[in-house]
């Protein structure tokens, strides 16, 4: 989920009344079916590839959730294999693997909430303070790059400067020091992946807290500074309060998709850390699932992350709401 | 500045020192900032952009080095020294990674026009909020958005329909991206309705609305959106180790993993190139390899950032 991309919607501009004016004939007579298939014909033809691809390949898959229940074999099928009941998730529950991924599921999402999350929000108040609108402009498109950068790229990129025969090492090795290997140093693991979340997305991270501030009324802060306001103070009392609602937002749905955190990044990087820190849920399902032939057992603790995932969004959603947020969704 | 009064050009020339020029842009109201926090403002920009700038530029340099300057260097090059092109020469010449490239490309292109074809049609089928269906349908594209199958149920569905090593694998489980589809939609049910209305009273069906009033209006938050599934395509990575096992198709990421960072060689390259060409600038011609396309496209698309997620913005 990309959710980082959606701005509040406090900040957009306000929403005309369309619904009155869209086809307002269809709210006074409510319209036979026959006459509404009829006039609807052409956009609910349209739906239909999209609803078929997601019906093939999001919605078969939920109910190829059923081998989370089976003793599953690849060579008699889902039809023919076995109900074991909740067995596998009674032996996922007992697999200290799978606490250990939990635990370093956390441990990153907890470290990133910490030392990424504010990251942006800096950058984004520091690039609005630019007043050069050529300065904030090449600035913008220099930090938004990365995010479209590959994680295979990104991870090359940092093995490259902090690795074994890396840039950093080939420095320290000039000047007479012993080389450090940070990208295989479990100790630092946090580190380095955070590093990299940042390197890559911090940038675009800025564009929702950018939106924001533009939607800021300058007067507020020319009256602030009439009356003698500094520009911390301004900062303070206008700019982190026009903040507050984007930041509560993306804090909480962080908070909801605590259960995933880069797969591809971390199955990139596992084998030369080891799983004991860069085991996360879904590189567990994946190793137990696909590399050694567990389906069930895999499926099994999928699953439960899935639900978990399902829960925590929902529930995230709920604090929004209670917050007077918009949330991820609002029924409509 | 024509329009600051008298006393505020007081206020400003009482504030900065004689000699210092303010900026045109900065309101009567605010104070200058010190030499100091200006320094520390103009260098911390400057080193946020160095963080991103500088490792591509070693990278790029390293790739166009030669085996001299990479051991004078030590390794990645920071200084240039003696150019070539014999690295890309080597890559490009068949092989493993021009076919990797040729697959990136294809699965990109035939990928990202079947996303936006489906998209944008189920976009705009999902624009009318009064429609039949409207309701159960846009729940139906939600869910996507909150539940993931997970990986092992999608696998057994890829193998079961006998996509494991065929390219559609790498396309058909993402071609729909529920996110895509909402923005796509906002944007879409954003556009004065007028319009549209009026185009219906005179005789337009949907399809014209679609292709002559509806594309041509939103191209900002299309061309993000075409961004954002070729950008997907190209980067795609694990896909390919999940659904492809024969070595001749797997695109460009997989091949860049093996080659920088499992430090696997090409074979029937290096014997050809052996001491003459560095592994090094070979691995760092593939970095760039992977990044061009992406510098290609973005200069043209990255204009239309604000605009076209901003437009996302208002949900309906």
């Amino acid at each position: 989920m990309a959710v980082s991309t959606r701005p509040p919607s406090s900040s957009a501009t306000p929403v005309p009344p369309r619904r009155e004016r869209r086809r307002g004939h269809a709210n006074e007579v409510k319209l036979p079916l026959r006459a509404r298939l009829r006039r609807d014909k052409g956009v609910l033809v349209m739906c239909v590839p999209m609803l078929l691809l997601l019906g093939i390949f999001a919605y078969v898959p939920m109910l190829g959730n059923v081998v989370a229940f089976q003793d599953y074999s690849p060579f008699v099928g889902i039809r023919n294999s076995p109900f074991v009941g909740l067995a596998n998730f009674e032996r996922v529950f007992a697999d200290p693997g799978f606490w250990n991924a939990l635990a370093n599921t956390l441990a990153i999402t907890g470290f990133q909430i910490v030392f990424y999350f504010p990251v942006p929000i800096v950058l984004a108040l520091l690039l609005n303070s630019v007043l050069s609108a050529r300065v904030r402009v090449v600035v913008q498109s220099v930090v938004y790059l990365p995010h479209f950068f590959s994680w295979v790229l990104v991870v090359s990129v940092f093995q490259q400067l902090l690795g074994g025969a890396g840039l950093l090492n080939q420095a320290l090795r000039a000047a007479g020091h012993q080389g450090v290997s940070i990208v295989t140093d479990p100790d630092v693991f946090l580190f380095l992946v955070t590093s990299q979340t940042v390197w890559k997305d911090a940038g675009w991270g800025i564009i929702v807290f950018l939106a924001a501030l533009a939607a800021v009324d300058p007067a507020l802060y020319e009256a602030a500074a009439m009356d003698g306001a500094d520009r911390w103070r301004r900062l303070w009392h206008i700019t982190l309060p026009a903040l507050k609602s984007v930041i509560i937002l993306l804090l909480i749905l962080r908070l909801g998709d605590a259960l995933t955190v880069g797969f591809e990044q971390l199955i990139l990087q596992r084998d030369a850390v080891g799983a004991d820190v860069a085991e996360v849920l879904d590189t567990f399902v994946y190793y137990r699932g696909v590399r050694d032939g567990n389906w069930s057992y895999a499926a099994a603790a999928g699953l439960v992350k899935g639900v978990v995932s399902l829960l925590l969004v929902l529930g995230a959603n709920k604090v929004a709401h209670l917050f007077g947020e918009a949330g991820v969704y609002s029924r409509r | 500045m024509t329009t600051i009064d008298r006393t505020a050009r007081e206020r400003v020339e009482r504030a900065s020192r004689p000699g210092r020029r303010r900026h045109p842009a900065r309101p009567a109201w605010d104070e200058e900032p010190s030499v100091a926090g200006k320094t520390a403002k103009a260098v911390t920009l400057v080193v946020i952009c160095l963080a991103v700038v500088l490792p591509l530029y070693t990278i790029l340099l390293t790739s166009l080095s030669t085996q001299a300057a990479i051991t004078r260097a030590g390794g990645l090059v920071l200084v240039p020294g003696e150019l070539t092109l014999d690295a890309y020469r080597q890559v490009l010449a068949g092989g493993i990674v021009t076919r990797a490239v040729l697959v990136s490309v294809g699965i990109t292109t035939v990928g990202t026009a079947l996303s936006m074809v489906v998209s944008v049609l189920g976009a705009y089928g999902l624009s009318r909020s009064g429609s039949l269906g409207h309701r159960a349908i846009l729940f139906t594209v939600l869910i996507t958005m909150f539940f993931g199958a997970g990986i092992i149920p999608t696998y057994l569905l890829v193998s079961s329909l006998n996509l494991i090593n065929s390219y559609w694998s790498l396309i058909l489980p993402t071609a729909v991206s529920a996110f895509n589809v909402l923005l796509l939609r906002s944007a879409f049910m954003n556009l004065d309705q007028q319009i549209l209305d009026s185009a219906r009273i005179d005789g337009a069906g949907d399809w014209r609305i679609l292709t002559r009033i509806v594309l041509p209006m939103t191209k900002a938050v299309t061309s993000v959106i075409a961004l954002f599934y070729a950008v997907g395509y190209w980067n795609a990575f694990f896909q390919a180790t999940l659904y492809i096992n024969d070595s001749d198709k797997q695109p460009l990421q997989v091949v860049l993993r093996a080659m920088v960072l499992q430090g696997q060689t090409v074979p029937g390259q290096v014997e050809v190139g052996a001491g003459q060409v560095s592994s090094l600038a070979i691995q760092m011609a593939v970095v760039v390899i992977a990044i061009v396309p992406v510098l290609l496209v973005y200069p043209w698309v990255q204009k239309h950032f604000t605009s076209g997620v901003l437009i996302g913005a208002v949900k309906g």
